[in-house]
């Protein structure tokens, strides 16, 4: 197997995880510090995509759509956390479930109101359409090195943001023990309200950086909705560590799984079978490796320790 | 007080008498189910848009007969379009079905609709399953066979002599037709056989394969948004220079080009239909399309435009009576003048026509569109025929 190739895979699993880790990080902290099973999470990553697509078109610049549509969803995450969440902490997880899926057929409709039905697309910015030689036979895509950098930037940020100032060690300590945090005068509903404001600032992000890869369209926060839930169980509730290392890891395997598994299979059945079995197999993949995980460690890799 | 009565009864009467129920033939009821939202959005919208065209051309009327469309959208799920279609064939009683863009959700519906006794007419969808042992009397397909534009691609490779070809498609029932219709003209060895899910919308890791495999050839099966992706992502890896690309007019045409844009130039793709092809139905076709709608037609509209043709041959043919069915049939498969000359049928529904070379070029006015090449195949029927006993 050319070196190329596995290194070619290697980026590409972790340009797809760190996307997962943008909308795993607000999941995992809404998730950890309130205790509420969000699922319209992914709503908010479809918002963001468009407000971006229609900002781009309106600036006629990348850069400043982008920054603008980030700002934008987070007013969005904003105005939803005090209108609708806020009166959804007390309830059960099955009323949490019931109401957020509600928001998503919400905003689905809502979006198809406003933007109709086509997907929109996006360009990549023309400074990062030409590949870059990463090996000597390997250009790859200047642009997902960009995502990927931007990816990282914004995980030392969150980690340094949650590990070394005051507010970081609020939310920590909601995460670890709401009750006792808010005994201690930490003001959990403020600090709610800026991490969900966050959390949809960080979908927004993964949204106008993936616009231009795949396409801005209705319904595009479910399918990625399931694998950042996949993230956060097997990196640990609550946990930004835990969501990063566990968003690198099944964005790997995701990939690897789809590049490499029908290539083994060929060897081993006809190429009608393998091509079948192989994205088959390969999408069971990261179930398997949650499977295991929670198998071993039932708090996931990184727990927040209590 | 009787005689009021009757007065009254008498006015009743020479008002129902006076109302054209039953005076006039009724008129043609047409179900058009298509893909309206979504990836493949923009393909359900050209056949839309084409069909409604051509009825508009013909005077709103199929064969002499008014016509009513009812429209429903299948958001490409098979079971939305059951839904749909059970709804149209028992509520809204139509004559005929047409506009189905994805061959597993005809799949899904073709049953349904031939049980009924009741006409699909395909403006896209092709499995070769209605094309062989499943070949059936309600079925006819206005366009193509699944494998007929991947067949002549395959030939075009063939000729061009690529040693090696790595080639994809959609894992789905048009995705495998693809492929097997590109493997049986082109006689060079297939390095790779992938199949994606359908719908899928990265493909790093696919592109990742094709560089590593370092074929002399690629050929993709992606239609809508599938192909948006595939081409950019293509161009984005540096590999459109490198490895040449060569498409089906679905991966390459206007819906696609709009898309994607100059990255797109030069790319060689096969196709029943052209602009430029030369009569006068599709000069008409094309110059009101572009000035209807302000863009410029992709095959999926000619194939719209063409359905709404092949319904007003066949009604015609039979004095708009909806009754004669086997004169239906018979009508279409002698024949009749398309946007792509005279289409003759096989007995088993499907087209015995011309296949086409194009090349995606930007013209002097910046405007990018593909132009005619030359023909690949004359008079090309399926390879399914043999084994349907019509």
């Amino acid at each position: 197997m050319p070196l190329s190739l596995v290194v070619e895979q290697l980026l590409n699993g972790l340009q797809f995880g760190l996307m997962l880790f943008l909308l795993a990080a607000g999941l995992t902290l809404v998730l950890g510090i309130m205790d509420v099973v969000n699922l319209a999470h992914g709503s908010l990553y479809m918002i963001g995509a468009y407000l971006a697509a229609t900002f781009i078109g309106v600036t006629g610049s990348f850069w400043v759509g982008a920054a603008l549509a980030v700002a934008a969803t987070a007013v969005v995450g904003t105005l939803l956390e005090v209108s609708v969440l806020r009166r959804l902490y007390a309830r059960d997880h099955l009323t949490q479930v019931l109401a957020t899926f509600a928001l998503i057929l919400i905003f689905n409709e809502g979006v198809r109101i406003v933007w109709g039905p086509h997907a929109l697309l996006l360009s990549v910015p023309s400074e990062l359409a030409q590949p870059v030689r990463v090996l000597p036979d390997l250009g790859y895509s200047a642009y997902r090195l960009t995502i990927i950098g931007a990816g990282l930037g914004l995980a030392v940020a969150l980690f340094l943001l949650i590990h070394r100032t005051r507010i970081g060690m609020w939310v920590r300590a909601g995460a670890s023990n709401r009750a006792m945090a808010q005994a201690m005068g930490v003001p959990i509903r403020q600090v709610f309200t800026v991490v969900f404001a966050a959390g949809a600032a960080l979908c927004a992000v993964a949204g106008a950086l993936l616009g231009p890869i795949l396409a801005v369209q209705v319904g595009m926060g479910e399918s990625i909705l399931i694998l950042a839930f996949v993230v956060v169980v097997i990196g640990g509730i609550g946990s930004i560590k835990g969501a990063l290392l566990g968003a690198i890891v099944v964005g790997t395997v995701d990939t690897a799984g789809r590049a490499f598994l029908p290539m083994l299979l060929v060897r081993l059945a006809s190429p009608e079978v393998a091509s079948n079995l192989g994205p088959a197999l390969a999408s069971i993949l990261i179930y398997l490796l949650m499977a295991i995980v929670l198998f071993f460690r039932p708090q996931g890799l990184f727990p927040v320790r209590i | 007080m009787i005689g009021c009565r009757i007065a009254y009864l008498v006015v009743a009467l020479l008002v129902v008498a006076a109302l054209p129920v039953g005076a006039q033939p009724r008129a043609v009821k047409i179900g058009f189910v298509s893909t309206l939202s979504g990836g493949g959005a923009a393909l359900g919208i050209d056949v839309r848009d084409g069909f409604n065209l051509a009825l508009r051309h013909l005077g709103n009327r199929l064969g002499g007969l008014g016509v009513e469309v009812v429209v429903a959208d299948d958001e490409q799920n098979p079971e939305v379009a059951r839904t749909a279609v059970d709804r149209m064939l028992r509520r809204d009683r139509v004559d005929f079905v047409t506009g189905i863009i994805f061959s597993n959700v005809l799949l899904a519906v073709g049953e349904m609709v031939f049980a009924n006794q009741t006409f699909y007419i395909s403006p896209n969808a092709g499995p070769s399953e209605y094309a062989g042992e499943q070949c059936n009397p309600f079925f006819v397909n206005v366009a193509w066979q699944n494998d007929n534009l991947h067949e002549a691609m395959g030939h075009h490779a063939q000729l061009r002599g690529y040693e090696t070809a790595f080639i994809l498609a959609p894992n789905y029932p048009a995705g495998r037709d693809a492929l097997n219709g590109f493997k049986r003209f082109y006689k060079g060895r297939v390095v790779s056989e992938v199949y994606t899910r359908l719908g899928q919308l990265d493909y790093s890791a696919e592109i990742a394969q094709i560089r590593a495999a370092r074929p002399r050839a690629v050929y993709a099966f992606y239609p809508g948004a599938m192909g948006v992706n595939f081409n950019k992502q293509y161009a984005e890896a540096g590999l459109m220079r490198e490895i040449p690309l060569l498409l089906p007019g679905f991966s390459a045409d206007a819906d696609i080009i709009r898309a994607v844009g100059r990255p797109m130039v030069g790319v060689f793709n096969s196709s029943h239909w052209a602009l430029e092809i030369f009569n006068p139905i599709n000069r008409r076709f094309v110059e009101d399309f572009r000035r209807t709608y302000n863009r410029v037609p992709a095959l999926y509209a000619a194939q719209g435009y063409d359905a709404a043709l092949a319904l007003d041959h066949a009604l015609r043919a039979v004095g708009g009576d909806l009754g004669r069915r086997a004169d239906i049939r018979r009508a279409i498969l002698a024949g009749f003048d398309t946007t792509r000359g005279r289409v003759r049928f096989n007995r088993n529904g499907y087209p015995i026509q011309d296949y086409y070379l194009r090349q995606v070029e930007e013209q002097t006015n910046g405007e990018i569109v593909n132009r005619l090449r030359g023909t690949i195949f004359r008079n090309h029927g399926d390879a399914y025929v043999g084994r349907c006993r019509l």
